[in-house]
């Protein structure tokens, strides 16, 4: 559980400047997710409330509570040093210790003194689920990109975090590495008993990952909530981003197809089919569709390649006035969003309350799109 | 090959050069710290303070320390009268002189290394549950380390030729503060020395040479097991 109320005010404040010149963050939010993320532009804040979580910026005024203990309370006077917080941090860069081997980096913080709520792992433990045993010996200059953040993660699980922050930890790795540390993220979340506060711009990565989602945007919290929530709210649609713009569907694993290699996944509006034969039968995924992704068509479609044919009826109608305009569809109680072109809307007539059949290909949806959850 | 009183001008240079050294590399890196790291109201002056050295006149810094450390000066005074330590034409005056002198070569190059050292490096141990302290010993200094060794063999390779404050503040006596310089700055004015002066002036070039090749070894070392 984790309880954040602070503001913070960035510059020096001089009597000929407007005080309203200078940043001001102010962030109010609790959740007791195993993954929450910060989600936001960059310059939204985001980066400064984990800082004040962990101690490395010193809020204005407020109070940071985690599990019960009160890390900062401007009122009561309380600002725990960083050290004594149990705050694990991975930062976007890594930040190994250069003059150090891996093994040295890794046990770093293990030495530290168990701190209440701490979760627990081995060393063995952390090696092996991250897949680091045959670096242990290298110096830490001599690691990639990939191999570094691994490292990174594991050195801040064995200082036994009672809190792990994660700030961008995969900004500054190529797409193919991304996939990579994102699947060992879900395992730490999963296998570990140690909460995440996650900080991120990129959709993919928060649909993906949180369980419960902060959207800030110039500074301030706009909407605390529930992942799919926050992510289908069309009111939030111009903070987490119009060209993004799509649903997030929770669904189980149906059945496989080892021929084709194709998975059914069952939610409450219908199925679909899509690549992800790495699901066990009954395994939870969150899929994204994005509106680009969803054509719309009056009647069921014959000898079209597109294999998720859902049956809704059309919702509210989005259009701004230009070429794009945003159908929403309502299936059983989901809702996805088709973006199609307005002459498209006028010349089939689309009409609020109308049968209409949304199509997704099976393959849009690809492992950036899908994300175990727990 | 050296006479025993070249022998002795010699160990007596060495000894007043790693004495000044070894009790200013503590000083020295609390301030080249404190500048590095912190601010706080006053640093430019304070900055300017640890420089001076380098722009006065020795003489002047002689004097002052004369006036300060002295039998009876105010500072001297109470040591030699709670502690029995007497700076005042004592070998441990000549140290405290060439101490001050390479003061400010010290701070610099240390300085200068902390500086280099990533802040967020510092962060990321104070996460992992790293005191203010053991950051310091584990990641700030094995890091700033060739430069600090770098500080400390330049401050010594100064402490070996320092003259000016040193003549001023603990004067010339054979034995006990006169030094390598001092040695041939008294050779020089008495007629006839010429071969004696010539070759104390063969020994300062070695040990000054030696000292760079010194500081040039450890500092490609201490890079080299730093991975850079």
């Amino acid at each position: 559980m984790i309880e954040v109320d602070i503001s913070k005010r960035f510059g020096s404040i001089r009597a000929d400047e407007g005080k309203a010149a200078l940043p001001l963050i102010e962030a109010k939010f609790s959740s007791d997710a195993r993954l929450l993320a910060l989600f936001g532009r960059s310059g939204s804040g985001k980066s400064t409330v984990v800082n004040a979580i962990a101690g490395l910026v010193k809020a204005d005024r407020g109070r940071v509570v985690v599990d019960g203990d009160t890390l900062f309370d401007s009122e009561r006077g309380i600002n725990m040093p960083i050290e004594q917080r149990g705050v694990g941090y991975v930062f976007q860069e890594g930040l190994l210790f250069p003059h150090l081997n891996v093994r040295q980096n890794l046990l770093y913080g293990a030495g530290r003194a168990t701190i209440k709520n701490a979760g627990s792992v081995s060393f063995d433990q952390v090696v092996q689920l991250l897949g680091i045993d045959a670096l242990l010996d290298r110096a830490a200059p001599t690691l990639s990109g990939g191999e570094k953040q691994r490292v990174a993660i594991g050195r801040a699980m064995l200082s036994k975090p009672r809190l792990l922050l994660m700030d961008e930890p995969l900004a500054s790795l190529d797409s193919g590495r991304r996939g990579e540390i994102l699947r060992l993220i879900e395992r730490v979340r999963d296998e570990f008993s140690v909460n995440i506060v996650y900080v991120s711009h990129s959709i993919g990565e928060v649909s993906r990952l949180a369980d419960d989602v902060v959207l800030m945007n110039d500074g301030k919290v706009i909407a605390c909530d529930a992942t799919e929530t926050i992510f289908n709210r069309a009111d939030l649609r111009p903070y987490t981003g119009r060209f993004e713009g799509g649903a997030l569907i929770e669904a189980h694993a149906a059945r496989h197809d080892m021929k084709y290699f194709l998975t059914t996944f069952k939610f409450d509006g219908g199925e679909l089919v899509a690549p992800g034969l790495d699901t066990p039968i009954g395994g939870r995924v969150r899929i994204r569709i994005r509106a680009r992704d969803v054509t719309l068509a009056t009647a069921r479609p014959h000898g079209l390649s597109i294999r998720n044919i859902l049956e809704g009826s059309v919702g509210a109608i989005e259009d701004r006035g230009g070429a794009i305009v945003e159908v929403h569809v309502q299936l059983a109680g989901r809702e996805l969003l088709a973006r199609i072109s307005r002459l498209a809307l006028d010349e089939m007539n689309l009409q609020a309350g109308q049968p209409v059949f949304a199509l997704i290909k099976a393959i849009a949806f690809d492992k950036r799109s899908m994300g175990f959850t727990a | 090959m050296l006479s025993p009183a070249e022998i002795s001008i010699i160990a007596l240079s060495l000894k007043v050069a790693a004495a000044s050294v070894l009790f200013s590399v503590p000083v020295a890196l609390a301030c080249a710290m404190l500048l590095a790291r912190v601010s706080f109201p006053g640093k430019t002056i304070f900055d300017a303070i640890v420089h001076l050295p380098l722009v006065l006149p020795p003489v002047v810094i002689g004097y002052f320390l004369l006036v300060l450390f002295g039998k009876k000066g105010a500072i001297g005074s109470v040591l030699d009268q709670w502690f029995g330590v007497t700076f005042a034409f004592r070998w441990t005056g000549a140290a405290l002189a060439a101490a001050v002198m390479g003061f400010p070569l010290m701070v610099r190059a240390m300085r200068l290394s902390l500086e280099a050292v990533p802040a967020k490096l510092e962060w990321a141990a104070r996460t992992l549950g790293a005191s203010r302290w053991r950051v310091f010993l584990t990641v700030t200094l094995p890091l700033a380390l060739p430069g600090v060794a770098v500080g400390v063999l330049l401050a010594f390779a100064r402490s070996l030729g320092e003259f000016g404050a040193t003549i001023t503040f603990v004067s010339n006596i054979p034995g006990e503060t006169e030094t390598l310089p001092l040695a041939i700055y008294s050779l020089t004015q008495s007629p006839g020395g010429d071969a004696a002066i010539m070759r104390l002036c063969a020994l300062s070039i070695v040990l000054s040479l030696a000292a760079l090749a010194a500081s040039e070894w450890i500092n490609r070392r201490l890079q080299k097991r730093l991975g850079a």
